[in-house]
């Protein structure tokens, strides 16, 4: 199961994920990036991870655990 | 010249017990050797509580036998989160590592920490002792914030009193973190022990293990410590002597705001809440009461029936949080209340995440025109939506407590609300706080 978090700390508003990736990101009034938690679609999974690539705070994280329960450690695919 | 424990009966702390709630057996309570005027030195303690049941060298089965004991009482967390005590003793991987007593106190209207290390000081060293004993932890530190001197003073004045003896096999320190509303949360004690900046961390897994010195750091509230030192000596039968079934023991609430006799008192669970604030003597009729805290949630006078714990009181909107109860009287409003502990949330933000920096102004200035009858329909839409907006998105949850806080002052006060957004502003809001004085409120660290 593929799953997105965003690190608020790291993420300073930049919105390159929600340019890259508007199916599962939006931004709040302040440009803060809005995701739900709900697991990627496997056709998202590729342009999820360019998102995290592409974010320069390295705050938009792919958790691509296999577990089920989804409490793998998350990372970025950049190896933060 | 150590404090004298005998200035201490002067604090505005009540005995334990409710009206109807005094049963046998239930004297071996937080603050009872205070309330039977022994004193908070280790001659005190020892002559009103006896000897720490400490394990013996080799006893391997120990901390099991003890995490059972803690089980059967039914003790949980008393720092909010209400964990079970018994499966946060049973952490295993904590070997080497560190205890963190939490006696910060962040919660500005809330002084249980002050009272637990004024009168009791023993009693969280005891119960520290022995978690830090059951988990093989190598070092214990005691984290009071920079400013409270005096509950410094009284813990390391205690420490000092068993260093050497056999009451004191774990190695303890006091550390002083800032004092500020988010460096009491476990992620920004653990960072600031680390030799970090204080500041609540993003942990990615929920509950995932906190690390000082690459080893694991395990966080309790001092007044969960205290509980289990009673429970060691005494057992969970007279624990549970006290309390419902469903939430056994006591604790201590900090009652403030419209009343009488503002403190600290250590009420049984499940007392209705009205008997609760009754021993703090409202000066007025009630109106509402913000329970939990300044990130807590306001129940109306219509809830005070509710029974003073965890569960009845999440079923009526409220919380226990942090243990504190302020007491809105009927000629003060709400709204202006709730917007000034509004602004100083916002205030104490650690300035690391973009929701929690910009949401919690932007709610805290919509309240402000509610109460100054500058708000209308669009205000109080957008007010909801920016509820939902800061909700769940910080590393901590501050941001979380002021929504719940805010929408709840926004129900239960709904017919001020709909007044205000008529365009009549608020006509106690010229008038002083009801609430603990925020402006001398510490500051935060950003």
């Amino acid at each position: 199961m593929t799953s997105i978090t965003v690190d608020p700390v790291a993420c300073a508003a930049y919105g390159y994920c929600a340019e890259l990736l508007p199916e599962l990101v939006t931004l709040d009034e302040w440009g803060y990036p809005v995701v739900d938690g709900a697991p990627v679609a496997p056709t998202l999974v590729a342009l999820a991870r360019r998102a995290a690539i592409a974010c320069p705070r390295r705050a938009f994280l792919v958790d691509e655990s296999p577990d089920q329960a989804g409490r793998g450690r998350a990372r970025s695919p950049a190896g933060r | 010249m150590p404090p004298s424990p005998a200035t201490l009966t002067a604090d505005p702390v009540t005995t334990a017990l409710a009206p109807g709630h005094d049963r046998p057996g239930a004297g071996a309570t937080l603050l009872g050797a205070h309330h039977a005027g022994y004193g908070a030195d280790l001659a005190g303690h020892l002559a009103y509580h006896g000897q720490l049941p400490l394990p013996r060298a080799g006893d391997t089965g120990w901390p099991e036998r003890l995490a059972e004991c803690v089980e059967a009482s039914g003790l949980t967390g008393r720092g909010g989160a209400g964990f079970p005590s018994s499966t946060k003793l049973r952490s295993v991987g904590v070997a080497g590592g560190t205890l963190v007593v939490n006696a910060m106190e962040g919660e500005p209207a809330s002084t249980k920490d002050k009272a637990l290390l004024s009168c009791a000081p023993h009693l969280v060293l005891d119960g520290a002792q022995l978690t830090a004993s059951a988990m093989s932890a190598a070092r214990i530190v005691v984290c009071v914030a920079d400013d409270d001197h005096h509950s410094a003073r009284m813990i390391s004045y205690a420490m000092a009193e068993r260093s050497g003896t056999a009451a004191s096999p774990v190695a303890t320190t006091v550390a002083r973190p800032p004092a500020a509303y988010v460096a009491g949360e476990e992620s920004a004690l653990v960072s600031w022990l680390d030799g970090g900046p204080g500041v609540p961390t993003f942990r990615p897994v929920k509950g995932m293990p906190l690390s000082a010195r690459r080893r694991r750091a395990l966080v309790h509230n001092a007044e969960t410590l205290a509980h289990v030192a009673l429970i060691a000596r005494h057992g969970p039968g007279t624990f549970r002597s006290t309390g419902s079934a469903d939430a056994p023991g006591t604790t201590l609430v900090t009652i403030t705001g419209g009343v009488a006799r503002p403190g600290v008192y250590e009420i049984p669970l499940g007392a209705r809440l009205e008997h609760v604030i009754a021993r703090a003597r409202p000066t007025d009729a009630v109106q509402a009461v913000l329970t939990g805290g300044f990130g807590g949630s306001w129940l109306p006078a219509a809830a005070l029936g509710t029974p003073y714990a965890p569960k009845p009181m999440a079923a009526a909107g409220g919380v226990l949080g942090a243990g504190v109860l302020v007491v809105l009287p009927r000629n003060a409003c709400g709204i202006t209340e709730t917007a000034r502990v509004a602004h100083y949330m916002a205030g104490q933000s650690a300035g690391q995440c973009g929701p929690c920096v910009f949401g919690l102004p932007a709610l805290a200035r919509d309240l402000s025109d509610v109460a100054d009858g500058t708000a209308d329909g669009t205000t109080l839409r957008r007010l909801d939506e920016r509820l939902t907006a800061v909700s769940g998105r910080g590393a901590c949850r501050h941001p979380d407590g002021v929504a719940r806080m805010v929408h709840s002052a926004l129900t239960v006060f709904a017919g001020d609300v709909a007044t205000h957004v008529r365009g009549t502003p608020c006509a106690h809001r010229a008038r002083p706080s009801m609430l603990p004085p925020q402006t001398a409120c510490r500051r935060g660290p950003a």
